[in-house]
């Protein structure tokens, strides 16, 4: 097979990054190898388990089911673009920490990112709203009860 | 003293890292020329391997090489038993251990037959379209019962038959006790666990250090030393050349135990031949056929009881799928034979299972290990005793548990740990109390018949179990207090996500005085600690745990003794918090124990002969054998009796685990355990065809469950507090997935008013298409 090459610019995390890539390159492997941000995870290529979620133009989206060459010229966010400036954490990040809403931690960047996006347009969800957006991120670990909590709680501190 | 953490909801020290993305997991381990290897795996079941070429494959540009068996030389080996059987008399076990390529046939789809490696992942699986493969299909073993006739093909011929093992164990004489009973009851059951499906898959990768004469190998495993010994002796090392590091790793559930995998044997041996290192990383599709399942069992039981429904007596045979090979021995059906007891007074026992050899990926434990399959016959047995004898379903539970003045209570069998079943301690009645209380036992009619009127179908459920935990050998630990004051505990199990991070620190912290925050836990890299034998079994918080604290408290004497010195006075004056020792009462007269360290560790003059240097010990624990758990679960669900969807109204936990270390980590235990027996209960099936393929190798068709699926849970705790260790702790870590099944079961069965209509429920997994096809052709 003949492999073709482009060259892409995107902004991760405010970031521009130039790189040439193979047009069959995942996102999901650009950002982690390429990149070298790997806190995105990969859990099964085929757009079901939303570990590898990002936010593309503010939109989550499962970068292992994009190609690295369909993000040139948009603005994505990675869970290492979550925290504050300072590392302080999203409130999301801290009320998954306080309502122990992960445990191997591997889900735990595709859920940080879907709901982060999910808070953006719901700021006052209910329960059944809240496991609704999460019903398409698979965690093996928690039961996710308690991300259910820790959304909420976010929730209401982001309300204010 | 500083305020005690153990038995508080702790927060986790490991949270940082996993929240912010800068966790290392083993596929973000990047390494300067690194090389990427991808399996060529069977897609047959059972077949000849008649011919492989690779010539083609090697012509690609970025494919460096590509291995098949034979060109392994001598280090081609069937991998070594990791569990043998138990000392039982008269057992049968034909051992047949996996191998790292398949040479001569292929026992089941997914066994590997090339390795190829290349410059990229991409490029190594092109190649496999280079590669050409002749295999001559055989018919497959997939059917157990089948497996058995004489006619039967083959997995491994030299066998003779597809019997891995067979064992009977007993207790007081059955047949005695049955033809004394009342009512004998009599069913068939059959009973599949699934895969346990971690969101990250295996990985390795390994990076041989020519210079350095170093191997080192980062292995998504849960037990990072068994693994390190092994390597040193297949590769002709020492095992200090070798080191082994578990990183963070994304789940684990049991089939991360198992060892060796071909990837874990082969990686090795690549990266000292190419002299580069070399990582594989598992894709989902491999990950169902390339890493171990659990499956299926047959049982037919039956229970002989008294007309006032105790227990005389229970007899069991049971065919138990072990795959194709059997590295892991006797663990699960063993595991199936002593959890069927459960926690009641079973006076005679007479269980024989068979293991049997099929063309389908190997069977090693997952969370529950077999013990789902036998508490399901229990339970219900005991439905339909309840049932046949009219007695309450909860009632007839509570007229056979195990008082509780008859602890240590003697099971005769010989379990898992090669030790005679013995329950520790326990109180169970209780614990089933607290369930009814909690879910509303005494109004349940009520509201269900209340409901009925409305056209809504409401079932209740109650279940109860015991879990075997914490089981030896020993695990050890070494604590280390460090010149800033901080303290560093390792430890040579793995972590999965259990929050040993967390639970060790608070361990190491009450004995030490600091903070938890301020405890650095290191688990999973044998470079850090040297021995050990594995995160399985419920065992972390109890053997490596008692461990910690062990060292800590030799720790703390040390501390305390070297500030006497200082202070010239008795240690019993001295206390030891916030990070320093002072003198009672005199709080400004302390030394911080960095510094104590730092003492402990001069530069010039002479010792007193016998001291050791700093603030260290490594000590170890053993138990005598496992403390058991115990539980009940009760559940309220509402069923559509059209489309038999299914709504969890109320979910209840009740669990009693012995001193708790950490309550929020040990209810994140129990919420994923359930979460996980929710599955198997009734989403989770793997569905293989008579050619041994699995129909449904993806995560949009094995369905794992969703937030949408797992209800909030209600949990409770008793404290019975094991005798066998000094902090009196129990494992926790597959409660919640064993009783998950037997309970959907009871609640569908209840909801549709089965038994009204002549329907059983015998078999797990249960779903909607199922319960269709089970009652299409039953009465309204």
């Amino acid at each position: 097979m003949d492999i073709d090459h482009h060259e892409i610019t995107v902004s991760v995390n405010g970031i521009r990054y130039t790189r040439r890539v193979e047009s069959r390159l995942l996102l999901s492997d650009f950002l982690r190898h390429d990149l070298a941000l790997a806190g995105t995870h990969v859990g099964c290529e085929h757009g079901v388990c939303g570990a590898c979620t990002i936010l593309l133009n503010g939109e989550p989206v499962r970068s292992c089911l994009m190609l690295a060459v369909q993000a040139n010229n948009h603005e994505l966010l990675t869970i290492e673009g979550l925290a504050n400036k300072d590392g302080g954490y999203h409130p999301l990040q801290q009320a998954m920490h306080d309502h122990h809403g992960l445990q191997c931690g591997y889900c735990t960047p595709g859920i940080l990112m879907t709901m982060t996006a999910f808070l953006d347009e719901n700021n006052s969800p209910d329960e059944d709203e809240v496991r609704e957006a999460l019903s398409g991120n698979l965690c093996r670990c928690t039961g996710y009860q308690n991300i259910v909590d820790a959304v909420m709680s976010a929730a209401e501190r982001m309300r204010g | 003293m500083s305020t005690r953490t153990f038995g508080e909801p702790i927060k986790r020290n490991e949270d940082r890292r996993l929240l912010t993305g800068q966790a290392l997991f083993i596929d973000d381990v990047e390494l300067p020329g690194m090389l990427h290897a991808a399996l060529l795996r069977s897609q047959v079941a059972h077949a000849r391997i008649l011919r492989i070429d690779v010539t083609r494959a090697l012509q690609r540009p970025g494919v460096i090489a590509a291995y098949v068996a034979g060109d392994l030389g001598d280090y081609w080996q069937p991998g070594p038993i990791l569990v043998p059987p138990p000392p039982i008399e008269g057992i049968v076990f034909n051992e047949r251990t996996q191998v790292p390529l398949a040479k001569d046939k292929v026992r089941h789809v997914g066994e590997p037959l090339v390795i190829v490696i290349a410059e990229s992942r991409y490029i190594a699986e092109d190649a496999f379209d280079d590669i050409d493969v002749e295999l001559e299909p055989l018919p497959a073993v997939v059917d157990l019962e089948r497996g058995l006739a004489a006619a039967s093909a083959l997995v491994h011929d030299d066998v003779g038959s597809n019997v891995s093992a067979h064992v009977r164990q007993t207790k007081g004489n059955y047949a005695a006790a049955a033809a004394k009973a009342d009512r004998i009851i009599k069913r068939r059951f059959w009973y599949e666990h699934g895969i346990s499906s971690p969101i990250e898959t295996r990985g390795v990768v390994a990076q041989w250090d020519s210079r350095a004469n170093q191997m080192t190998v980062w292995d998504t495993t849960q037990a990072p030393v068994f693994v390190r010994n092994g390597l040193a002796g297949m590769l002709g090392l020492n095992e200090r050349q070798v080191r082994v590091i578990a990183p963070f790793v994304g789940g684990g559930f049991g089939p991360k135990i198992m060892m060796f995998y071909p990837e874990e044997v082969l990686l090795p041996w690549v990266s000292m031949k190419l002299n580069r290192p070399v990582k594989w990383i598992e894709d989902r599709l491999e990950h169902f056929f390339a890493t171990t399942h659990e499956r299926g069992q047959i049982h037919d039981a039956e229970i002989a009881l008294t007309s006032d429904g105790r227990i005389l007596g229970i007899k069991d045979v049971f065919l138990h799928d072990g795959g194709a090979y059997d590295p892991y021995g006797l663990t699960v059906p063993i595991n199936s034979q002593c959890t069927l007891l459960g926690p009641y007074v079973v006076p005679h026992y007479d269980s024989t299972f068979t293991q049997v050899f099929t063309n389908l990926p190997i069977v090693t434990p997952y969370r529950g290990a077999g013990r789902q399959h036998g508490v399901f016959v229990m339970e219900r047995l005991l439905d339909f005793a309840a049932n046949e004898l009219n007695i309450d379903p909860a009632e007839i539970r509570r007229r056979n548990l195990i008082p509780p003045d008859a602890f240590p209570y003697k099971n005769e069998i010989i379990y898992q740990d090669f030790e005679p079943l013995e329950y520790d301690s326990g109180n169970y009645e209780p614990v089933l109390d607290m369930a009814l209380e909690a879910i509303g036992y005494k109004t349940f009619r009520d509201e269900q018949a209340a409901a009925r009127l409305q056209g809504r179908h409401l079932g209740i459920g109650v279940t109860c179990y015991v879990e075997g935990t914490g089981i030896g050998p020993y695990e050890g630990a070494k604590v280390q207090v460090q010149s800033n004051g901080k303290v560093s505990v390792a430890t040579g199990i793995g972590t999965q996500g259990q929050g040993h991070l967390t639970v060790f620190a608070q361990i190491a912290a009450d004995q030490l005085g600091v903070a938890v925050g301020d405890v650095d836990v290191v688990t999973g890299d044998t470079d850090q600690f040297y021995w050990g034998a594995g995160t399985f079994a419920s065992r972390g918080a109890v053997v490596a745990g008692n461990a910690v604290n062990e060292a800590s408290k030799v720790v703390r004497k040390k501390a305390l003794k070297l500030a006497g010195d200082l202070f010239e006075c008795s240690e019993e004056d001295l206390v030891i918090e916030d990070g320093k020792v002072s003198i009672v009462g005199i709080p400004e007269k302390f030394v911080k124990l960095g510094d104590l360290a730092n003492q402990a560790n001069p530069m010039r003059g002479a010792v007193q002969p016998g001291t050791e240097p700093g603030l260290e010990s490594t000590q170890y624990f053993g138990p005598p054998m496992g403390a058991t758990a115990n539980g009940v679960h009760a559940m309220i669900v509402e069923m559509d009796p059209r489309t038999f969807e299914l709504k969890i109204l109320k979910y209840v936990v009740v669990h009693d685990c012995g001193t708790v270390i950490n309550p929020m980590i040990l209810a994140g235990q129990i919420h994923g355990g359930v979460a996980q027996g929710i599955g198997n209960a009734f989403y989770e099936k793997l569905v293989f065809d008579d050619q041994g393929q699995l129909l449904n190798a993806s995560l949009a068709d094995y369905l794992l469950p969703t937030a949408l699926e797992v209800p909030r849970m209600e949990l409770a705790h008793t404290v019975t507090k094991s005798p066998l260790n000094p902090m009196g702790i129990k494992g926790a870590g597959e409660a919640g997935a064993i009783p998950v099944g037997p309970l959907f079961a009871q609640a569908i069965e209840d909801a549709l008013d089965l038994k009204g209509r002549g329907v059983e429920l015998l078999e797990i997994p249960l779903s909607p298409s199922r319960l269709f096809e089970l009652t299409r052709n039953a009465p309204r």
